[in-house]
């Protein structure tokens, strides 16, 4: 038995916003199933008070004066975009989500 | 006058600043070669002769006002991950085939300030991720030593470069191994700096606290000269360390080399899977450490055996919640449907390939709701305990000594179905970034006709040792002077 259910892929696959094809659902659960298994073995870690490491090394906040200085002009910070009017990203209506 | 394009960035320097050559002279000498073998190699996903021929002459005119620094002049290249203003930047990705960045990354930004010549960017694996290129959506490149065979990766393209004369030097990206493994499988040199060293700006992010920018050298020197163009804090980068840049060619060379150094040999990394032609290769050259006077200390990281899941968990997890930008709105491929939120799908299913789908799937679901606790957190729980393990090493050593890889390169196609076997090859490389030390991989030796890697580990901003040592095995060595029958 995989790891995973199709029904569980579909819903990680609808998190990640991704359109998969039956067989990639297919192949995804196997793999994913595989590598998961694989995983597994940090259980036999006692982890009991270990706090987690969210960073490599420490960091510390990073603070800076809220002062306005130069940016990329607008039709820089457009130029990649694709589809823009008056400045502005256009995009498709977001309010028809049945 | 030896072959311009073989030579090392520091001849370079020397001969340009004689006068023996003009940078266009030089770079004229790199895209000749690049025009010879490149299609054989593949090693660039864009090329830029005419760019690269423009800066040559700006930067002999630089250097005939008087003006001089480490890279003026130097051609070089750029892992296409790295933002180059004005200059198609697509992470090896049909999301981003057109992407054209507004601005330089700050490490471009520096050398391009500097002088330095860009002959291209060169292929990765899609997003970085992946170990041999096979994953870049467009091409997968060949290794020098046999074109049948992967190049590493992710950087790949950029190992390839050095390793076939097309390029002085180059740059790459390490997340989990990915500067160290094609250097060693190319036979070449690659420096992970300490996160932080380098600032990430204009990097495309892929694990955001895991990803360093480095040099693909063919000397260990060159590897110094070029970190030293790149490092040091940048504001626009908050993980930037503020610590002064030391001269690192100039620390490379003081002191007694590996004289009375103490190099920690973790027993674990001898035992994983690895081909006997690589330890022989890496034990042969433990041994030459030792002749130089370097004390080797027997040592154990006892949670070795744990870093793949570990890496595959967190890299993944910061992976997914990273490429949630491409969104189709603000850049990159948009696929339209009359509504946006079909378009977030659609745009996403047809821009990204089957292994960054696979990582952002493996991210998510490590993060899901249920879930995050049994892997994500738990993941990095394991990586307090690996810390641990590299601070008790501390106590002991100055720096660590290990195979960079348990193979050397394999065959194209052979690992591309199973993920899992792929993801093995990066057992002795995802330490460090998890840890965000540094590590540098030296060729140290053949096998099956293949270059093997030496992996120096060093604590974190102990660039300076790790180089000392590079370099003395170097000076006593020359397998970094042997050439692939290009």
């Amino acid at each position: 038995m995989p790891k995973l259910s199709l029904e569980e892929v579909e819903h990680i696959a609808q998190l990640a916003r991704l359109n998969l094809s039956r067989a990639e659902k297919d192949m995804f659960r196997d793999q994913l199933s595989a590598i998961l298994d694989y995983a597994d073995m940090l259980n036999q870690l006692d982890t009991t008070g270990v706090p987690p490491a969210a960073s490599a090394l420490p960091l510390r906040n990073v603070m800076r004066r809220d002062q306005v200085r130069p940016s990329l002009p607008p039709q820089d910070a457009l130029a990649n975009a694709p589809d823009t009017e008056a400045d502005q990203f256009r995009v498709r209506a977001i309010l028809e989500q049945s | 006058m030896a072959e311009l394009h073989w030579s090392t960035i520091q001849a370079a320097q020397a001969m340009l600043r004689r006068g023996e050559v003009s940078s266009v002279e030089l770079t004229q000498a790199l895209v000749e070669r690049i025009l010879a073998v490149d299609n054989d190699v593949r090693a660039y996903i864009s090329l830029l002769p005419e760019e690269a021929l423009a800066q040559a002459e700006a930067a002999d005119r630089r250097r005939s006002a008087g003006d001089d620094t480490p890279v003026l002049g130097i051609p070089l290249a750029i892992k296409d991950v790295l933002c180059t203003q004005g200059v198609s930047t697509t992470c090896g990705s049909r999301i981003l085939e057109n992407f054209v960045p507004p601005y330089d990354a700050t490490a471009v930004a520096r050398l391009r300030a500097a002088g330095a010549v860009f002959l291209g960017k060169t292929n990765t694996d899609e997003f970085a991720m992946g170990s041999s290129t096979e994953y870049s959506a467009f091409f997968t490149t060949g290794n020098p030593w046999d074109l049948e065979r992967v190049p590493g990766g992710s950087s790949g393209g950029s190992a390839a470069a050095v390793a076939a004369g097309e390029t002085l030097g180059a740059f790459g990206t390490d997340t989990g191994g990915s500067i160290r493994q094609p250097a060693a499988m190319c036979g070449v040199v690659g420096l992970k700096p300490t996160y932080g060293r380098v600032s990430r700006y204009g990097l495309v992010a892929h694990g955001s606290s895991l990803d360093q920018i480095g040099p693909l050298t063919r000397s260990v020197e060159d590897a110094a000269i070029l970190l030293g163009c790149i490092a040091g804090h940048d504001p626009l980068d908050s993980t930037s360390l503020d610590a002064p840049v030391p001269d690192y060619q100039r620390e490379m060379k003081s002191g007694s080399g590996l004289k009375g150094m103490r190099v920690g040999v973790p027993q674990e990394y001898f035992a994983q899977g690895i081909e006997a032609g690589v330890e022989t290769a890496v034990r042969a050259a433990l041994d030459v450490l030792a002749d130089l006077g370097a004390e080797l200390v027997h040592i154990s990281l006892p949670h070795t055996q744990y870093c793949i899941p570990i890496y595959y968990l967190i890299a993944t997890a910061e992976a997914s919640s990273n490429l949630a930008r491409y969104d189709g709105v603000r850049y990159g491929l948009r696929v339209d449907t009359p509504t946006m939120w079909q378009s977030y799908y659609d745009t996403r299913q047809a821009g990204f390939g089957p292994e960054v789908k696979r990582r952002i799937m493996l991210g998510t679901y490590a993060l899901s709701a249920g879930y995050y606790d049994a892997y994500y957190l738990k993941a990095g729980q394991a990586r307090t305990l690996l810390r641990r393990d590299f601070e008790r090493a501390w106590e002991e050593v100055d720096l660590i000594a290990c195979p960079t890889s348990p193979s050397v390169a394999f065959k194209m196609g052979q690992k591309i179905d199973d993920p899992l076997q792929m993801y093995l090859t990066d057992v002795f490389t995802v330490s460090l970034n998890l840890v965000g030390m540094c590590g540098i991989s030296i060729p140290c030796g053949f096998s099956d006709g293949m270059p093997v890697g030496l992996q120096f580990m060093g604590p974190a901003l102990g660039e300076s040792t790790i180089l000392r040592a590079a370099y003395a095995y170097q000076q006593a060595t020359d397998w970094h002077t042997r050439r692939p029958p290009l």
